[in-house]
């Protein structure tokens, strides 16, 4: 394709791989590009924008959705969905506000285990019970809210701390680095490497592209299938932490929603639903893409919260249209 | 598993253990609901009443309204998660125009529900991107707009007792959102059982591209079954607007789009599309909220347990229904 003619009869030709080029360079970088274009126009717009408060803030508030929506695009890669990480980590927070005053470590731990269990019966319950992930995690995303209510009495829990170790978690930093921003970006970091280098990675891509073919091949789809649901439930409960860390409170009404987000900002950054393409960058992108769209919002200070509910739900359509058009082309 | 997947095919059609395995599927939700209904009717006190049974199908009624368009929209391999938001749409719609009269307000109501509907499908059927992505964004955005609609979502009080007998009246001693929602059932049966547009829907859900080869007007069927889901899904708007006396754009249908794929589920229709059963899903949703009720008066004579047992005990419900129900060859 690098080697078209020059000569000036054929450009038609020419033009329509440039555009071809363009159309899936588009669809691969759109997120980014739109990410990059939106950043230049709100530095330029807002003086607020590009200070280092505003910047950790955008990262700091959208560090907890970014590790729910990196859980979620490991299940979305093999074609799966996880319906459950919004009550995840309203569970997680609440055991790590209870088990507080018993070490900050016990209580991050406890409430991360728990949760990763929650997810591998999520991924049991889907790969032995052949029950669809819809449904699968329909399920334990209202029970396990019914849970966090239940426990609690549906109140807040404060989080008893003798030392500030707890809190430091949600919202302590290491120089200019918010804790959470940094434990997002290891997570990316890992994540990406784990994908991309290891059999595991290439695993996850086999069982979304064709699952039935990743069977055939003699590829155990099933331990694929339930490590993806625990580890999106282990990320999850990272979150939840993070969040209750952060509150100083575990709420059983966190998280609602946060499924919903996830789901989108995956898909902004060009996951496909389908399975098998996409990756952690992306996702990245495309958690940055709606969180800076939403700080826009909070900067321009005269949009109301009902219309910014409508623009975010028109982003997310236009952002999936144009995509499709995109790769209907090819 | 390939050996258990041998063995059912092997299995004579005759013998017994057959024959009750295939009573699960066919009749395991119409048993647990006859039993839920038994077992609460002599130990929980005041259950078997006749006002309780008013209560709980009235309270079950704009479920079902939704879940009725829901088991369409499944019924064709599709979602449809807006249909909350399409009641708050229809709600704030009748509640700022009432001033034009009564029977305009609830017409306005109803057509810009459908149109919503309609949107969807045509999202879905023109530009096939996933049912899911297309009405998560309506979701999204439809709440915002109702809110913008109702002038910031504010609670819109009203009276007009025209309207409010949609919600509150009696024919004889029935209340009038039962009559609509059996007037509904019944019309939802009539359409997949004895028309066309039935077959088309469930051919359409079975194999989509067999369907088109066949002669099936597959855009038109799609946009018309969203159409449809939106549509009724006003009519639930409208229902709990005028029991309520006010309008609520923040509340009205929050989350009802989880009930009414659960009660779907729960019922017999399947997700992958293709299979419908209208009285499954009428089932399904008694089911679901027999245990709410039952939990709210104290069952089988114990304390009245909280709210959030009742999701726990749902979840499990959903779950061994669909487990049942799984096809056997799946």
């Amino acid at each position: 394709m690098g080697q078209v003619t020059t000569v000036d009869d054929v450009g038609s030709t020419r033009g329509r791989v440039a555009r071809l080029k363009v159309a899936s360079f588009i669809q691969r970088q759109g997120a980014l590009v739109t990410l990059v274009l939106v950043c230049i126009f709100a530095a330029f717009r807002y003086e607020r924008f590009l200070t280092e408060f505003n910047i950790s803030n955008v990262l700091r508030q959208n560090s907890m959705l970014g590790l729910v929506a990196l859980g979620m695009t490991f299940v979305i890669l093999t074609g799966g969905i996880d319906l459950s990480v919004g009550s995840f980590v309203a569970v997680a927070g609440v055991i790590a506000a209870l088990l507080a005053n018993q070490g900050t470590v016990f209580a991050i731990t406890a409430a991360i285990a728990f949760t990763s269990v929650l997810g591998l019966v999520n991924g049991l319950v889907i790969a032995k019970a052949r029950i669809q992930p819809f449904i699968a995690t329909l399920a334990m995303m209202i029970a396990t809210r019914g849970l966090a209510l239940v426990y609690t009495g549906e109140q807040s829990v404060r989080a008893e701390t003798a030392t500030g170790s707890f809190s430091w978690l949600g919202r302590g930093a290491i120089g200019f680095l918010p804790v959470p921003v940094l434990i997002l970006i290891v997570a990316y970091i890992i994540a990406a490497v784990v994908l991309n280098r290891t059999r595991f990675g290439r695993h996850v891509y086999a069982v979304g592209d064709n699952e039935e073919a990743a069977r055939l091949m003699g590829l155990n789809v099933n331990r694929v299938t339930i490590r993806v649901y625990t580890l999106s439930g282990a990320l999850a409960g990272l979150a939840g932490v993070i969040l209750a860390s952060r509150l100083g409170t575990g709420q059983p009404v966190a998280g609602a929603g946060w499924e919903l987000d996830a789901i989108a900002a995956v898909v902004v950054g060009g996951t496909l639903l389908t399975g098998g393409q996409g990756g952690v960058g992306p996702t990245l992108v495309g958690v940055l893409l709606l969180g800076v769209i939403f700080n826009l919002f909070n900067l321009e200070g005269t949009i109301s919260p009902w219309w910014q509910l409508v623009l975010r739900g028109l982003i997310l359509l236009v952002v999936v249209i144009i995509q499709n058009r995109l790769s209907a082309r090819k | 598993m390939e050996t258990t997947a041998t063995v059912s095919t092997t299995r004579r059609s005759g013998n017994l253990t057959s024959r009750l395995g295939d009573f699960g599927p066919t009749y395991g939700a119409l048993f647990a609901l006859v039993l839920l209904v038994v077992a609460n009717a002599i130990f929980t006190p005041y259950f078997a009443t006749l006002s309780n049974l008013w209560n709980v199908l009235q309270l079950v009624s704009a479920t079902v309204l939704v879940a009725v368009g829901m088991t369409m929209v499944i019924a064709t391999g599709g979602i449809d998660l807006s249909v909350g938001s399409i009641m708050a749409i229809a709600s704030a719609a009748a509640a700022v125009s009432f001033g034009r009269g009564t029977a305009v307000a609830i017409l306005f109501a109803l057509l810009t529900a459908c149109a919503v509907g309609a949107f969807n499908g045509a999202l879905v059927s023109g530009f096939r991107i996933q049912p899911i992505i297309v009405t998560l964004a309506t979701l999204i955005t439809g709440r915002g707009a109702a809110q913008v609609i109702s002038n910031g979502g504010q609670l819109i009080p009203f009276s007009n007792p025209g309207f409010e007998y949609l919600g509150k009246g009696y024919i004889g001693p029935v209340p009038v959102p039962v009559v609509i929602m059996l007037a509904v059932v019944a019309a939802g049966i009539f359409i997949m059982r004895a028309t066309s547009f039935g077959r088309y829907v469930l051919a359409i859900g079975g194999n989509e591209a067999a369907a088109r080869l066949a002669g099936v007007k597959v855009h038109r069927t799609k946009i018309a079954v969203y159409a449809f889901s939106g549509l009724l899904a006003g009519l639930a708007g409208l229902v709990e607007t005028a029991r309520l006396g006010a309008s609520d754009a923040q509340k009205v249908g929050l989350y009802i789009e989880l009930d009414a794929i659960a009660a779907v589920v729960v019922g017999g229709t399947a997700l992958t599309g293709g299979r419908a059963t209208i009285v499954g899903t009428l089932i399904g949703a008694l089911i679901m909220q027999v245990i709410t009720t039952s939990f709210n008066m104290g069952p089988f004579g114990l304390n009245p347990l909280p709210y959030s047992w009742g999701l726990v005990f749902k979840a499990a419900i959903i779950l061994l229904a669909v487990y049942i129900q799984r096809p056997k060859l799946a």
